[in-house]
């Protein structure tokens, strides 16, 4: 469940705060009244900037589905709302908070807790609702969110905001039935098995009826949707226009995973996944005034940790079991914890402000130039905010954008899971050779520390490597990396085709 | 008059909840049917839950031991490429 943020606001495209760096994932949605900024300031799956800095987790006590899609084999995971993986052990509910408990009280930098399946959470309610009514009576300071397929919405909106929960996301792939039914082969529904068209047509008017319920009750929604090429990759615009007209606060477009050793139909069928420029192109055709989110991990049913890694094995239920916690004290921890994370960002933001004013200036000061070329560069980084992860243990590198007027986070790739969908993702590559074609298209990598053998590699692929700025914070070091590469006449316009590896 | 699962069956529990006979069992290594209890939901549902939800071919069979999702019925993968896969992947 992947799940998290934010372009530009209404009438600033490029513009605000997505791109001046404030860091401030609440600012970006500017065109949201304070109440909702106020909620997901500290939410990692929400706030592109919160997620440096917060951990999350899912516990997984929703096996059990209501509809099948055809990106998912329920004998593995849920490839939609969770990676692809076996999720390790399903949990009763009280199983389930006891590890809530045990977490949140192991790291503190801990917001956020959602029920993300492996299957859908609302195809479980007693499950599910158990759980959230201990949680908000054991954690009150630790946020709820479920995600959901929507087919059980509608019946569930009052007992959900019973427990009061702030965010919900539904999963939206379509809202056009005779496309529903090149992804949904069925649903339960009725005390009967509905196949075809007809079954996408009551799928989809469950979920415009339950987010148009939950807006109307003030809970937060965000709509997943997973990019199918030559399935939903136009309409998925539309699926934007709708969502949004009706009150859903951000869409998080997330590329297809469709390897055939999942078994999920699409797998099996060869339908390929798409690469990371058909992806950002309708990120960026989605954006228009709506947020989008662009930094989702599309996270394990039973992750924990900060986005992007997943501390998993050190809470299995075994090594919890003999835990005793101090609620008190671990909830007086975590206010402590967040109030110096808040503080450090207060700080980072003023920091970013002067960078930011720095570049514009050095645009102004050559006015007779072309406008220097933008620039993609990828980061190592476990969070913070800062630049602090040697590039061989990366499992994903952040990509931004620096252009003459801002730095913008565009998005995250992972090395060991996306294929970029060309003939060359084969077995036999090794890691490098693979993290390389990953990092296609970006022309600097900052990392904390990086080896004699990679370094030469990444040069020869034009991409330069680049250790200097290890633990600075990411947008200032991307800043003055890109008006050095100005100053050295690397940001012609023409210099970009010799830069970039061949696409 | 009773309906069988066996073994492929995930536990994914859809089906439990759903039987109006309580017959449905949480066993391991897969979950089980109670014979004595199971009504094959004659008299309260016109079609078999646990049959009509189970996300998974093959593994609910009725009295005759015929699969009551046969394969290709649920995922729409026709059974002859799950076999080409299968073949594949076991030859690696
Ligand atoms: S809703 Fe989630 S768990 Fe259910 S079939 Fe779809 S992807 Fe799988
Ligand atoms: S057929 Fe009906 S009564 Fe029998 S196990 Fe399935 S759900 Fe229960
Ligand atoms: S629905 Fe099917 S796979 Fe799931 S527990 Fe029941 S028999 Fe097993």
């Amino acid at each position: 469940m992947e799940l998290k943020v934010i372009a530009e606001a209404a009438g600033a495209p490029g513009g605000g705060c997505a791109s001046s760096g404030c860091g401030a994932g609440g600012d970006k949605l500017a065109h949201l009244p304070e109440a909702i900024r106020a909620k997901i300031n500290n939410h990692p799956c929400f706030s592109e900037d919160a997620h440096h800095h917060y951990a999350r987790m899912h516990v997984a006590v929703a096996p059990a589905c209501n509809i099948q899609c055809h990106y998912c084999n329920r004998k593995y995971d849920c490839s939609n709302e969770s990676r692809p993986g076996v999720v390790s052990e399903v949990l009763t509910p009280d199983q389930a908070v006891k590890k809530v408990i045990a977490v949140a009280a192991a790291i503190p930098q801990m917001t956020v807790l959602g029920i993300a399946g492996p299957g859908d959470p609302l195809a479980n309610p007693q499950r599910t609702l158990e759980t959230f009514r201990q949680l908000s009576e054991k954690a009150p300071d630790i946020k709820l969110c479920v995600s959901t397929n929507g087919l059980a919405l509608p019946e569930l909106v009052d007992e959900i905001c019973k427990h009061n929960i702030e965010h919900v996301t539904i999963t939206i792939n379509c809202v056009d039935p005779d496309v529903g039914a090149k992804i949904y082969p069925w649903i339960f529904w009725n005390n009967r098995r509905v196949t075809g068209r007809k079954a996408a047509e009551i799928l989809i008017a469950q979920q415009q009826k339950g987010l148009e319920m939950l807006v109307a009750r003030g809970v937060l929604v965000k709509v997943n949707s997973v990019l199918i090429p030559g399935v939903n990759a136009e309409h998925l615009k539309e699926v934007s226009r709708v969502v949004k007209a009706k009150g859903a606060f951000l869409h998080n477009v997330m590329p297809l995973i469709a390897e055939p050793e999942h078994g999920t139909f699409f797998g099996l069928m060869g339908q390929r996944g798409p690469t990371n420029d058909e992806l950002s192109a309708l990120q960026d055709a989605c954006a228009g005034d709506m947020a989008m989110m662009r930094h989702c991990r599309q996270c394990r049913a039973d992750a924990v940790g900060m986005l992007g890694e997943d501390r998993g094995d050190e809470f299995t239920l075994d090594k919890i079991a003999e835990q005793e916690v101090d609620y008190a004290a671990a909830m007086a921890r975590r206010a402590e914890v967040h109030a110096a994370i808040e503080a450090s960002r207060t700080a980072q933001r003023r920091q970013s402000s002067e960078t930011f004013v720095s570049i514009a200036s050095l645009t102004r000061r050559r006015p007779a130039r072309p406008e220097p070329r933008p620039v993609l560069m990828a980061v190592a980084s476990t969070g913070g905010g800062v630049i602090n992860q040697h590039f061989g243990h990366a499992r994903e590198f952040l990509v931004y954008e620096a252009s003459a007027n801002d730095v913008r986070f565009v998005g995250h790739r992972k090395v060991d899971l996306y294929c970029s969908g060309d003939e060359t993702c084969g077995d036999g590559e090794s890691v490098l050779a693979k993290t390389i074609r990953v990092l296609d298209g970006c022309e600097v990598v900052l990392c904390s520390r990086i080896g004699y053998e990679p370094w030469g590699q990444l040069e020869a692929a034009g991409i330069a490597p680049n250790g200097e700025h290890a633990m600075e914070p990411i947008e200032d070091a991307i800043a003055v990396v890109y008006r050095e590469m100005g100053e050295a006449g690397l940001l012609e316009p023409a210099a970009g085709a010799t830069q970039r590896m061949s696409a | 008059m009773a309906y069988k699962i066996i073994e492929g069956c995930v536990n994914c529990w859809a089906c439990l909840p759903l039987c109006p006979s309580e017959a449905i069992r949480d066993a391991l290594p897969h979950f089980t049917i109670d014979a004595r209890a199971c009504t094959e939901c004659e008299g309260d549902f016109a079609d078999p839950q646990c049959a009509s939800i189970c996300p998974i071919e093959g593994v609910i069979l009725d009295s005759l031991g015929v699969p009551l999702n046969p394969p290709g019925s649920l995922t729409g993968i026709p059974p002859d490429r799950w076999a080409e896969i299968r073949t594949q992947i076991q030859a690696r």
